[in-house]
């Protein structure tokens, strides 16, 4: 079939650019044999390769999904069942699935609408337990004696779930705002700074070694050494830590109330809509996968010297 | 040559180093002086576990001496330095950097004042060139060879344009064909730049090839200085004339003598 790569190509533009401003039909047509012959250059044979190793990766989850979904549609399809089926959710809640952005009125809103606001509130408490766990997890890291005395607080303090910080946040901040983005902040906080702290800690000392050398200040130190040799461990702990904060926005905002996805199962089920909570119940799994992965995707590119060395 | 007529460059003054931990204390180098002059190449030889790597480290700052002193140009040495670059054994490059990057940093660090933007880029791939990695300038550490890492932090170490060169086996990891190859060319820059330099080894050949002087440590603990041996070929010098040198034999019979005779390493056996 791969006879004659090299013909083709070299007769091939000339052939199909002299026609190409609308000339005479055989001739285009003629080219068109052409372009199909060289389709089968090693260029495509490698985009059908791609292609294939894709749907190796997508199709099994679509079948295991579709198997699901029919297992769970037997044993609900009953009229006396206590959970909604799959096709009943689908028939009762088809404006959230359908369209996420819609907009009814001050509490009628697509789910899309209240993720974002809760993702609104995830990105300020995630985005300061990462600036504060990154700086406090450098200066524990550095000091065998912050280490030695603040470790023990933080392995207990890290174990209590979030929940349980939200009545002492609501008495300090008396507002549900702030408060559930210090939830989100507390229970973020912790895997940050014990994985920086440990990734400090493990520096090799060759590098300590080279910045000595070099007299880096503090400062260089910090940024140039310091932050890139423990990407690795920092990542891990932001990865940890967003997936934590994604779990405290649903119980924070459960009782703080307001437009997020957490207040609206809540809501939901105050108003017996099983089949709404289902599908908030998808949009927070697929929205807290892609925050996984993208945290990921940034620790991947962020550190691809560093892994590797 | 007429450098070591000069006044000590680098002095060492009854050196003594102590490690202690939890109550015990080990002393590691005792009583070690030495003078070495301006554009000397000296190789510091011994079994391993004699300190050679320690007193490299005192010279470079990284330890600080228990007593005694370490002076540069009469100047106490107490503190890590540019001026007392080091080549590393296992290179100690930044992975996250490129090769320029890696050798940028200690450029901008040395003469981020005194130097444009433009010379110290101009500066960063002379070094590069210098060591014949200039074309592998965008690469990082994981993708090139031990020897191409070791020639960058050679790169690196003289791109400081140090007083003093440091290289703690800097040919040690390496196999034997490129160790070879980058002896030849610490050779070469040795001889066009005539930087002073300190290098640890535990390879006999290699010392002989390299050194104006070798000196040679006893087995530690309370390691001292045994011999120094002045090697006295002229330079340039060439590996395979050398072979059948007489003052070559000569040099390396009196190296091997020391090492294996009258300070054979007992343990290593």
């Amino acid at each position: 079939m791969n006879a004659m790569p090299g013909r083709p190509v070299l007769v091939d533009p000339s052939a199909g650019r002299v026609p190409a401003g609308g000339a005479a039909r055989t001739k285009s047509q003629e080219t068109k044999v052409v372009a199909l012959r060289t389709a089968r250059s090693p260029l495509s044979a490698r985009a059908l390769a791609t292609l294939r190793e894709a749907a190796a990766t997508v199709v099994p989850p679509l079948v295991m999904l579709a198997a699901l979904l029919l297992i769970w549609q037997l044993a609900t399809d009953k009229p006396d069942a206590s959970l909604p089926s799959p096709l009943k959710i689908w028939t009762e809640a088809n404006d959230l699935i359908v369209s996420p952005f819609f907009v009814y009125g001050p509490q009628d809103i697509g789910l899309g609408w209240r993720v974002l606001t809760s993702l609104e509130r995830v990105a300020y408490g995630f985005g300061l337990a990462a600036i504060v766990g990154i700086v406090l997890g450098a200066v524990v890291g550095q000091s065998v004696w912050a280490m030695r005395g603040l470790d023990p607080i933080f392995q207990v303090l890290r174990t209590v779930p979030p929940l349980a910080w939200l009545p002492i946040s609501l008495a300090a901040f008396r507002d549900s705002g702030p408060s559930a983005v210090f939830v989100i902040f507390i229970t973020a906080v912790w895997p940050v700074i014990i994985n920086t702290a440990v990734g400090i800690r493990n520096i090799p000392q060759d590098y300590r070694n080279v910045a000595e050398v070099l007299r880096l200040n503090p400062l260089e130190y910090f940024w140039r050494i310091m932050i890139p040799s423990a990407a690795p461990y920092i990542f891990t702990g932001l990865r940890i830590g967003i997936g934590l904060s994604w779990l405290a926005i649903v119980a924070a905002e459960m009782l703080t109330g307001g437009v997020g996805i957490g207040f609206f199962i809540w809501d939901a089920w105050n108003s017996s809509r099983l089949s709404d909570i289902v599908v908030a119940l998808v949009y927070i799994g697929v929205v807290g996968f892609v925050l996984d992965r993208l945290v990921a995707l940034v620790g991947r590119i962020a550190t691809r010297g560093t892994a590797s060395a | 040559m007429t450098a070591q007529l000069a006044k000590p460059f680098l002095q060492l003054q009854g050196v003594r180093k102590v490690f202690s931990r939890g109550g015990m204390e080990t002393e590691v180098l005792t009583d070690i002086s030495l003078d070495i002059a301006e554009g000397e190449f000296v190789s510091i030889i011994g079994h391993s576990g004699c300190g050679k790597s320690t007193l490299l480290n005192l010279v470079a700052g990284l330890t600080r001496v228990t007593t005694g002193a370490v002076l540069l140009e009469n100047r106490e040495v107490n503190e890590p330095g540019p001026e007392r670059a080091v080549v590393f054994q296992n290179h100690s490059l930044l992975p996250w950097l490129t090769v320029y990057e890696n050798v940028r940093i200690a450029v901008d660090k040395v003469f981020g004042r005194t130097k444009s933007r433009a010379d110290r880029h101009a500066w960063t791939l002379h070094n590069l060139d210098l060591v014949q990695m200039g074309h592998a300038k965008d690469k990082r550490p994981a993708e090139i060879s031990g020897g191409m890492k070791q020639r960058v932090g050679i790169a690196r170490a003289l791109a400081m344009e140090p007083k003093v060169l440091l290289m703690d086996e800097p040919f040690g990891a390496l196999d034997a064909l490129t160790r070879a190859h980058l002896q030849d060319s610490v050779m070469q820059i040795h001889a066009r730049l005539g930087n002073t330099a300190i290098m640890i080894t535990h390879d006999v050949d290699e010392a002989v090839l390299l050194s104006d002087r070798i000196v040679m440590m006893t087995n530690g603990p309370s390691a001292r200085v045994g011999e120094v041996l002045e090697v006295g070929l002229p330079r340039p010098r060439n590996r395979l004339e050398l072979v059948s040198d007489a003052r070559y034999i000569h040099a390396r019979e009196a190296v091997l003598k020391f090492l294996y005779e009258r300070h054979r390493f007992v343990e290593a056996a």
